[in-house]
């Protein structure tokens, strides 16, 4: 990335030297991720300036193109649901399908939510609170015919899962480049070729048009290198961090009561997603926050307090129990040895909670 | 020791956690989220608004303390807002930062600090606390002005042993001055005045809170002649004179709300004066009332303490009997109990007593 906030700092959109090396770096950049993504063509990759952002392409973008409504699940992250929530507004139909009690979404619902009015189907690889692998594929069958695109945010999929066009079967695909490592603000959208979106951030036409503003250069730099590397390191990125969180679950569950969501299904191995019953999360993540311990619970609003969850509402988990569900997120900087430690004192400080 | 700190993004709680810290406490800020709008965002205008969040958190920033915004809304809810509405719709006139008080921020905060390991609570407020032989004391703050000791009333011996109040020990200025020598970006912020909960207009929030009491209806006198009429009994408390919409020669008091009938009953000054009031809900600050029954009593937030004998009621209920006839104070606000500069205890005003009824 270094060279393009220095000596490379061009604007991609210039004709001179420094800008075509700088629209150079952004082609090699987007060949690269197309080829992770199994895209047919480089074209089909859309810079955007983050995972929010393309996923407002995505619905907005298809449901303006194609003026039609939106079919979408209640655990969706709020780039989409919001985005839903707009094109509701705009007159469309908008269909929120609901889940079962693991967090999954049914393919045989949200295909009976479809009907010849609905543009987009937009459904999440796998969920970012509690890791629960949704079946896109399934979706992706049944929506064949329908006429509907078939979205899928794989923002938090991307790291572990084999996230390709083939794979997951869907017409457009966020990913999202802090996710794996890469910087913030960056992010792209997979089009499959043939797929119409109108823009939603208007400009000087930029990515042919489909999402206008000056490229950042060292970002997409940054977000390219993440990518392969990410790819790179899946298989042994799930085995390691999955042994990691394996121990730091079972660990946990030896010394002190706790629920693990989705624990019989799928799920990303990067998420513990629990529940200490009797133990507010608010007080647990401050707790674990002065044991220099980062955990999450829900998401937070302006003010920066948590929010009630929207997926553990969805999910049909009474408020008082979501108030108690916290999210341990697992990476390359915690490896097996630590997954002791920390479940020792997580559950250290459980205990005299609890 | 470790400190937790209210902190509201106000001056005063801002340099409370800076003394706090100063005195060798690991400090944790925390903001208490109590009021959300219908998106489930805290308020943009009026107070406690994310800004004031925001200021809270960048002065912890500031001082390098740890710094959390914790979600109360529902404690506030259920503990504030709507026994807030449904004294207005009884034609109560309530202080809702005494309920906050004794059920939010000095009872489920006040486990929280136990649950996060802390030692002390901190708060901005103005009032002083002491201890002696005798056990811990709340009195008034050095500021005159700005003692708040009055929305204190309710603690005792367990909240006061564990709270600690820094600015009460100086005068606004002075904590004016403080902060403007520790470049705190909250030094020149402004008082608040409002109810945290109350956006802008109080009118159009009591309308839509209670309708019940927005209910047109009519000004009459005690013997039931009609005045004139009102747009709800919301809009009035007993003892006020001014916005009656009634002119008569003399001046005219409320001296009744009768939410049942939608009736303002205005009378003269006369017709306001009374001789004590019904105490409900009675906490002594010593745990036990004092061996001393002549006492200073304070009706509302701005209002002088005169002088009163209490008397023991059935119930935690006791009668405060006025050493002179005055101005009937309104029921739903508080009746606080001093000894000088020191709180005694306090309770809620339930009704008031005439020698003559």
């Amino acid at each position: 990335m270094e060279p393009y906030l220095g000596e490379l700092f061009g604007n991609p959109s210039g004709i001179h030297e420094i800008s075509r090396r700088a629209k150079n770096a952004i082609e090699e950049a987007r060949e690269r991720i197309a080829d992770a993504l199994g895209a047919a063509h480089p074209l089909e990759i859309v810079f955007t300036g983050g995972g929010t952002d393309a996923d407002n392409l995505a619905v907005i973008g298809s449901a303006l193109a194609r003026d039609g409504g939106v079919v979408t699940s209640a655990i969706e992250h709020d780039a989409v649901l919001q985005s839903a929530h707009f094109v509701g507004r705009l007159g469309h139909r908008v269909e929120i399908v609901r889940v079962d009690s693991d967090g999954r979404v049914d393919p045989e619902t949200v295909a009976s939510a479809v009907d010849g009015d609905t543009a987009v189907v937009s459904v999440m690889t796998a969920n970012n609170e509690t890791g629960v692998i949704q079946p896109v594929r399934e979706i992706a069958k049944r929506l064949q015919g329908t006429g509907a695109v078939f979205h899928t945010d794989a923002a938090q999929a991307f790291g572990s899962l084999p996230v390709t066009a083939a794979e997951t079967g869907a017409d457009l695909i966020t990913i999202s480049a802090h996710k794996i490592g890469g910087p913030q603000g960056v992010g792209c959208l997979y089009v499959r070729d043939g797929v119409e979106l109108d823009p939603v951030i208007h400009g000087g036409g930029q990515e042919l048009g489909r999402r206008s503003g000056t490229h950042n250069v060292a970002g997409i730099v940054g977000m390219a290198a993440a990518v392969d590397a990410a790819v790179a390191d899946r298989r042994r990125y799930r085995s390691v961090v999955g042994a990691t969180r394996d121990r730091f679950e079972a660990e946990l569950a030896d010394r002190v009561k706790v629920d693990v969501t989705g624990a019989d299904g799928q799920r990303l191995v990067s998420h513990a997603h629990l529940r200490f019953p009797g133990v507010s999360s608010e007080t647990l993540l401050i707790r674990l926050d002065q044991e220099g311990v980062s955990a999450a619970a829900g998401a937070a609003c302006h003010s920066g307090a948590q929010l009630t969850s929207h997926v553990l509402d969805a999910m049909g988990i009474p408020a008082d129990q979501a108030a108690e569900y916290v999210r341990f997120s697992f990476g390359w900087t915690d490896v097996t040895a630590t997954a002791g430690e920390a479940a020792e004192l997580v559950a250290g400080v459980v205990e005299t909670l609890q | 020791m470790k400190a937790l700190v209210a902190m509201s993004g106000g001056v005063d709680s801002s340099v409370a956690a800076a003394l706090t810290l100063e005195a060798g406490y690991d400090v944790i800020g925390v903001t208490l989220k109590q009021w959300v709008g219908p998106d489930g965002e805290m308020p943009t205008a009026g107070c406690c608004t994310v800004a004031d969040a925001e200021d809270a958190r960048r002065v912890a920033a500031q001082l390098e303390v740890p710094y959390y915004v914790l979600d109360y809304v529902d404690e506030f809810t259920s503990a504030v807002v709507e026994p807030f509405a449904a004294d207005y719709a009884a034609g109560r006139t309530p202080n809702p930062c005494i309920e906050c008080n004794r059920t939010v921020r000095f009872s489920a905060l006040f486990e929280r600090m136990h649950a996060l390991g802390a030692d002390v609570l901190v708060t901005g407020h103005h009032a002083r606390v002491r201890r002696d032989a005798d056990g811990w004391h709340l009195l008034r703050a050095v500021d005159g002005n700005k003692d708040q000791s009055y929305v204190l009333h309710m603690l005792g011996q367990n909240e006061l042993s564990r709270i600690r109040l820094p600015v009460g020990e100086m005068t606004k200025p002075e904590v004016r001055k403080l902060a403007t020598s520790m470049s705190l970006r909250t030094a020149a912020k402004p008082d608040s005045q409002d109810i945290c909960f109350v956006k802008t207009d109080y009118r159009a929030f009591l309308d839509t809170m209670v309708p019940d009491a927005a209910r047109p209806g009519e000004v009459v006198t005690a013997d039931g002649t009609v005045l004139g009429e009102h747009a709800g009994t919301s809009g009035f408390t007993i003892g006020q004179r001014k916005g009656l919409g009634v002119a008569v020669g003399e001046p005219r008091y409320v001296v009744d709300i009768r939410p049942a009938t939608a009736e303002v009953v205005v009378g003269s000054y006369h017709d306001l004066l009374v001789d004590g009031c019904l105490v409900s809900q009675v906490t002594f600050v010593a745990g036990t009332p004092p061996a001393s029954r002549s006492v200073d009593v304070k009706v509302r937030y701005r209002s002088k303490p005169l002088p009163a004998v209490i008397e023991e009621a059935p119930g935690s209920t006791w009668r405060v009997l006025f050493e002179e006839a005055r101005p009937a104070p309104a029921p739903g606000q508080s009746a606080v109990f001093y000894d000088g500069d020191e709180v005694l205890g306090g309770g809620i005003i339930d009704d008031v007593l005439r020698a003559d009824g």
